[in-house]
């Protein structure tokens, strides 16, 4: 590693130096310790404590000063650390006080701590300081006493922690010292793969080679048959998080194979708690053979010695970790918070093969470990293995890999960067667990209770279609007091509707929203084919419909009595009345079983602990849900326009009649009296009264999940296909069935029938419609989800939105001006996390995972966005 | 507005009261769009002059919406479907004062003898909003001489159910100079819609002590027209009643400012009242924490704090966390408190954090104990499981104390109609025998001794009016807190391998 640079003259010293580390200089006052550090590092490297002694007192040489000084030097060190950033301390540093302080320093940031000591004669020491106007007065004593102190502390450098120590004795050996900045053995970030990172592999050397030939590696065999190395025709590189041995049939043919794609540059490879333990056991250390070690010191036995010196070399030479990708994906064992990504101490080796374990054990007696991922906030990806889980998932930007192959479980690999998970099944059980598989997922077991930190502050939220969703701080505090105040019981609510964008802006005469220009968009996305779905003039409505109570309690934890529930989009129970949603899912759930549609929509495997369906649906009238805002708002002003104009019109009247100029002003106000009539006639249209559930319509438009799938990604035809047969079982008169007109965005006639039928939909009173690609979840060319719906509102429908007055030229013509991206981002990003929820939902992750995902659905709809649109 | 007159005294000298010529229609632009001016009618008999303001509803609602001071005080401005360009608001308050400046101010250059003649008037006005109702119309305006007819104008015919509207279709008729009838709508239009589209400033004062000389010293509903004139900005608001105070100074000798002042403190209190039952609860509850030894206590659900001061007031609580789930509550405690302004010794003491009893919490692990005051009530039934679980489960303070009220001693509040709660968003009220028979279970399945106090009167019928519930971590330490691991370390621990 070292000499990177130019061949070093005869007379160069090179001295290598991480290219992170705490460097200690070490000398007494005037061996050139300042002069030194200028001509090897960088300004910002060096701090000095002269200089922080001038920092806090005006001067220098003020001794006094010095232990503000030092404080003021250890805290800038710290950040420096912290960062990740070289630093280089310049004090005389003589005392071994002085140097634990840094040592310690050092190990608090995972960094090593280097010494370099400047070891001069007295006389240059106090000619250089005889030199300096502000330390001639210094008596010669001072530098006798830190000559002794350096003599003395010399041997022991080493001892107190110093990783690596450069002695140089004489102006000539300083005169003659180069630095080399050494790469950290962990940092590969040049290495920019692809990869592809296999989990735990536990002596299953038959699934290893099977899974490397998924991957597309040719396995290469010795006379023997033995497995030696693999390649990848495409140059991959394969990963391997550790684990290697222990459990499995072939711990020496998993080695062999590994070891040589290592050697061979094929692959890369951490330890694990396993190989280390291994590494020990040859070392001759006494070590306990459990947890597999047996089976591996037994299959060893079958092989020659040299073979397994060469396996002892080979896990003394692995490194805890490594950092890949320009530092975008961290490979280890068992997991890596970000301040230990790069670093290295002790404590980083023992987390990186251990995890953060509490230091207790359960009732297996494995070690209860402390779910660090759960935490994770870092930009890096990290990619581990070492607790078995049933599948493979990403949290927070990490993943376990190791998904208990060895125990009859799957060996899975990720391409990175592709991000593609791929894996193969055990051949068998090769070892019986010491505990169920199951309950050991990464966030801990089903059923914790929710945390406040799995929804509160700035979070990220993982989601398998559109990566990192961002959540703001006071997005989520407001959405904390609506979640906690007034939403269902969380277990009841797996998902929230997300925002829908309207259509572009139309320049067509008289209208704001056109459907030519939804048809247009979806044609610019290269989406072909769309639905067009009839609007409901309601309020949403999420409906969880359970087959039976037993089922609500089973799957959802409902309370006795409860069957489901209907929610608002903020989560808020619909009905007041406990007794009428039960009276809505009663009649749903009647539709569903006539419909026979449990068992149809249902994952058999996951339908066992009972039967339900999740909906998204609009609930008429809209007065049911809206009367406050109605009557507070719409009709009040239907109430003051029609107050105001009958007077006004007469006074102008009157006023023309006397032959008082004011014809235009008349003309103006009748069309005003028109427009505010119109108004009142537009909201009237969805305002009906209702006694109980007499009067309710409920318009399903999407099945959304049932047991153990998400339907979201069905096309429309096909849910529309399943809500018909639902309406046509309808026995009680509640759902109402959604209009839907298919349309190709490429053919004109088509196009042309899609904006007749929207126009005749208005003109009959219709709020409008959702324009939706007809395959639900569609992708543009360049991978990026496409909006999953646009709204086309009726022009009359606008006027409730936009004001009475909206139509008129001079207003239409302002309106036009409106920013419809940041609604488009939210849609999409809302989107998103509903998917993501109903995905957690449908793989039976944790509540909390799933809540996370709804929370922030919830706390996105805080943000502020142009509330029209 | 409309005078009658005859030929000696012809009824359109109103056009020279307005400074607008009967024959013409004139316009005029203002900030919100254009007001015009023109007779419906005008002879020797009969005179009319119609102001009909067009708003222009885009720009106001543009006008509105921006951020901080650009934006307007009333959120409802923001509005597209804004009663705005239809009702008798502080806008045609503004645009009567700018077309009819002169006349407001009793000038008229032509004929000087005419402003301080009272003249037979009737005004109408079609649509104003009235924040208190037609009574409030006549409370307002009939002590200044007029004969009122207010009509409230229902929400919508086609839905009788829904009411009436705040708008009242309104009629004054009196004797008045057009100057007093002009000012007495300035200030009075938005008195009644309680609302203005523009920040009040400090000069509002002068603007209302202008405008109101000479009949506002005197109108009953004074104090009333002072706070919502002046936007219920409580120091302009005394302000403006000192100020008043001083004018009257010179007829009467009065100190009632103070007070008013005082009530006005009081009346933001939350609390319910009578409010001494609020301050003997939080008597009640200081007792038993100082009976608990309590040093580190959690105020969960601590609203706008006033638990919280009394704890600052007493050295034996060290270490204080105020937590509400809203922002708002918090807000407000951290200026009731004086947060910003209190001693460090104080204010290290206390904590203010935004949280939830919805979900288990590790920041509240670690206390001597907890106060639930006035909390459970406020949670949905089915989500006080979870309530439970974050406080007896996971936080575990030694102790926890929880008050609700007692829904049997309702019938003794002479102010509550039968069977409603206390306040708006309880979720329920529960007897004692339902709150204790909750108490005993969750002391039962987390470990805990619970007791119970009365709070106020223990009325012999019904009992207290609050109930409190004291709980107690049951000693020794029950099962339910987790056991420190009994079996040693594995050989392959960290612990031994980190120092390999």
């Amino acid at each position: 590693m070292t000499g990177a640079t130019s061949v070093p003259a005869p007379t160069r010293r090179p001295l290598g130096v991480p290219d992170l580390c705490l460097v200690v200089l070490v000398g007494a006052t005037g061996s050139g310790k300042s002069t030194f550090a200028a001509r090897h590092f960088k300004p910002t490297e060096v701090l000095s404590s002269d200089f922080c002694r001038g920092l806090v007192s005006d001067d220098e040489n003020d001794q006094s000063a010095s232990g503000d000084a030092f404080e003021v030097l250890h805290y800038i060190a710290a950040k420096r650390l912290a960062a990740g950033r070289r630093t280089v301390v310049d004090a005389t540093n003589v005392q071994p006080e002085a140097r634990a302080q840094l040592v310690k320093l050092a190990r608090e940031h995972d960094v090593l701590p280097v010494a370099v000591v400047l070891d001069l004669p007295e006389e240059v020491c106090a000619e250089r300081n005889a030199a300096r106007a502000d330390r001639a007065g210094m008596p010669r004593r001072v530098i006798q006493r830190h000559q002794r102190e350096l003599r003395r502390s010399l041997r022991h450098l080493e001892r107190e922690g110093f990783r690596k120590v450069h002695v140089l004795k004489g102006v000539e050996q300083v005169e003659a010292a180069e630095i080399v900045t050494e790469r950290r053995f962990n940092d590969l970030r040049h290495l920019a793969g692809p990869f592809d990172i296999v989990g735990d592999i536990h002596g299953c050397r038959s699934e290893l080679e099977t899974l490397l030939a998924r991957l597309g590696y040719e396995v290469e065999y010795d006379a023997l048959g033995r497995a030696v190395d693999a390649r990848h025709p495409q140059g991959r590189t394969a990963v391997f998080v550790g684990d290697l041995v222990d459990r499995g049939p072939d711990s020496p043919g998993v080695l062999r194979l590994v070891m040589g794609m290592t050697a061979a540059g094929h692959g890369l490879c951490v330890p694990g708690n396993h190989e280390n333990k291994l590494g020990r056991y040859l070392k001759g250390r006494k070590v306990q053979h459990s947890h597999g070690l047996a089976e591996t010191v037994a299959q060893l036995e079958g092989e020659d010695e040299a073979f397994r010196g060469e396996v002892a070399a080979f896990i003394e030479g692995l490194v805890s970790h490594y950092v890949l990708d320009g530092g975008a994906l961290v490979v280890c064992h068992a997991g890596l918070p970000e301040k230990y990504h790069g670093r290295t101490s002790g404590r980083v080796r023992s987390f990186a093969l251990y995890g953060d374990t509490t230091g207790e054990t359960d009732e297996f007696g494995l070690p209860v470990r402390y779910p660090w991922a759960e935490e994770y906030r870092g930009r890096a990806a990290v990619v581990y293995g070492h607790t078995p889980t049933p599948r493979a998932s990403w949290l927070n930007n990490t993943i376990c890999l190791d998904t208990g192959c060895v125990f009859g479980g799957r060996m899975t690999a990720l391409r990175w960067p592709e991000r593609e998970l791929v894996d193969v099944p055990a051949e068998q059980v090769w070892y019986e667990p010491a505990k169920p598989l199951a309950s050991e997922a990464p966030g801990g077991a089903d059923g914790r209770p929710l945390d406040l930190g799995d929804v509160a502050g700035r979070r990220v939220v993982e989601t398998r279609h559109m990566g990192r969703v961002a959540v703001k701080e006071e997005n989520a505090a407001a959405a904390l007091e609506v979640m906690s105040r007034f939403a269902v019981d969380p277990r009841l609510l797996p998902y929230l509707p997300p925002t829908m964008a309207p259509c572009a802006t139309s320049k067509e005469d008289g209208y704001l929203e056109h459907p030519a220009e939804a048809f247009a968009s979806y044609r610019a996305d290269g989406v072909r084919e769309v639905v067009c779905e009839e609007k409901h003039m309601g309020s949403r409505a999420v409906v969880l419909v359970c087959r039976d109570e037993a089922a609500a309690r089973e799957r959802f934890g409902a309370a006795a009595g409860v069957s489901g529930a209907v929610c608002t989009r903020t989560g808020r129970p619909f009905f007041d009345d406990p007794a009428v949603t039960e009276q809505v899912l009663k009649s749903v759930r009647e539709a569903v079983e006539s419909a026979g549609l449990w068992a149809e929509l249902a994952d058999p495997a996951a339908a066992g602990s009972g039967h339900w369906l999740l909906l998204d649906a609009e609930l008429l009238p809209w007065s049911l849900k809206a009367s406050g805002l109605l009557r507070g708002q719409y009709a009040a002003v239907g109430a003051a326009s029609g107050a105001a104009f009958p007077g006004a019109l007469d006074a102008l009247e009157a006023a023309a009649a006397r032959g008082v100029e004011v014809p235009d002003l008349l003309a103006r106000q009748r069309e005003r009296a028109v427009d505010a009539a119109a108004f009142t006639e537009a909201y009237r249209r969805y305002c009906w009264p209702v006694d109980g559930l007499d009067g309710v319509r409920l318009a399903p438009f999407q099945i959304l999940a049932a047991p153990g799938r998400s339907l979201a990604a069905v096309p429309h035809d096909e849910q529309l296909a399943w809500l018909d047969r639902l309406v046509e079982h309808d026995g009680t008169g509640l759902l109402r069935r959604t209009g839907r007109l298919v349309v190709d965005t490429e053919d004109e006639a088509s196009v042309a029938a899609g904006v007749r039928w929207w126009l005749d939909l208005t003109a009959a009173g219709g709020e409008g419609m959702v324009v939706k690609p007809l395959g639900a979840l569609v992708r543009k060319g360049d991978g990026r989800l496409v909006q999953p719906g646009v709204k086309c509102r009726g022009r009359e429908y606008l006027r409730i939105i936009y004001g009475p007055e909206y139509t008129r030229p001079e207003n239409l013509d302002r309106l036009r001006v409106r920013h419809l991206g940041h609604k488009r981002s939210l849609a999409l990003r809302e989107y998103a996390l509903g998917l993501e929820a109903l995905d957690r939902l449908a793989d039976g992750e944790p509540l909390w995972r799933v809540h996370e995902a709804v929370f922030a659905v919830l706390a996105l709809e805080s943000e502020p966005v142009d509330p029209r649109l | 507005m409309t005078t009658t007159g005859s030929a000696e005294r012809p009824a359109t000298d109103l056009g020279f009261l307005l400074h607008k010529h009967p024959g013409k229609a004139q316009a005029f632009s203002t900030a919100h769009g254009t007001a015009h001016v023109f007779y419906p009618e005008a002879d020797d008999s009969r005179c009319t002059a119609a102001l009909l303001l067009e708003v222009d509803p885009v720009a106001l609602v543009r006008r509105a919406r921006g951020k901080g001071r650009g934006g307007a005080p009333d959120s409802a401005l923001a509005q597209y479907v804004n009663d705005r360009p239809y009702a008798a608001s502080s806008l045609l308050a503004v645009a009567l004062s700018t077309v009819f400046a002169s006349a407001m101010k009793g000038q008229c250059k032509a004929r000087p003898e005419l402003p301080a003649q009272p003249l037979p008037l009737h005004v109408a006005l079609p649509a104003v909003p009235a924040r208190g109702g037609a009574g409030l119309v006549r409370r307002l305006f009939e002590p200044l001489g007029w004969t009122v007819r207010a009509e409230p104008v229902p929400l919508d015919e086609t839905f009788p159910e829904w009411g009436d509207s705040r708008y009242v279709r309104l009629g004054l008729e009196g004797e008045r100079t057009v100057a007093d009838a002009l000012r007495h709508l300035y200030v009075l239009l938005p008195v009644l819609d309680d609302a203005k589209h523009y920040w009040v400033s400090p000069d509002e004062v002068d603007k209302l002590l202008r405008a109101g000389e000479g009949w506002l010293e005197d109108h009953p509903e004074q104090k009333l027209i002072a706070d919502r004139y002046l936007a219920r900005r409580r120091t302009l608001t005394r302000d403006a009643l000192e100020r008043l105070e001083l004018a009257r100074l010179a007829e009467a000798d009065d100190t009632a400012a103070e007070e008013i002042d005082n009530a006005v403190e009081e009346s933001a209190d939350t609390e319910e009242r009578p409010v001494p039952l609020a301050v003997r609860r939080r008597e009640t509850i200081l007792g038993v924490l100082r009976e608990a030894k309590a040093a580190r206590v959690l105020d969960l659900g601590c609203g706008p704090g006033q638990l919280l001061g009394e704890l600052l007031k007493e050295g034996q609580f060290t270490d204080i966390v105020g937590m509400d789930v809203s922002m708002r509550a918090l807000q407000e405690a951290r200026r009731r408190l004086r947060l910003d302004r209190m001693p460090e010794r104080q204010s290290e003491r206390l904590r203010l954090v935004q949280g939830s009893l919805a979900y288990t919490d590790a920041r509240l692990k670690g206390y001597d104990a907890a106060v639930l005051s006035e909390v459970v009530e406020h949670v949905d039934p089915p989500r006080l499981s979870a309530l439970e679980y974050a406080v007896f489960g996971a936080a575990r303070p030694r102790t926890v104390v929880v008050t609700t009220p007692n829904v049997e001693y309702n019938v003794r509040w002479e102010s509550l109609p039968a069977g409603h709660v206390r306040h708006g968003d309880h979720r329920f009220e529960w007897t004692r025998a339902e709150f204790r028979a909750w108490a005993g279970e969750v002391a039962g399945r987390h470990g805990y001794e619970v007791e119970f106090r009365p709070v106020g009167p223990d009325d012999p019928e019904v009992g207290p009016p609050t109930q409190l519930a004291y709980f107690r971590q049951a000693e020794p330490a029950s099962a339910r807190t987790p056991a420190a691991p009994a079996t040693p370390a594995p050989a392959d621990s960290p612990a031994k391998e980190a120092q390999a």
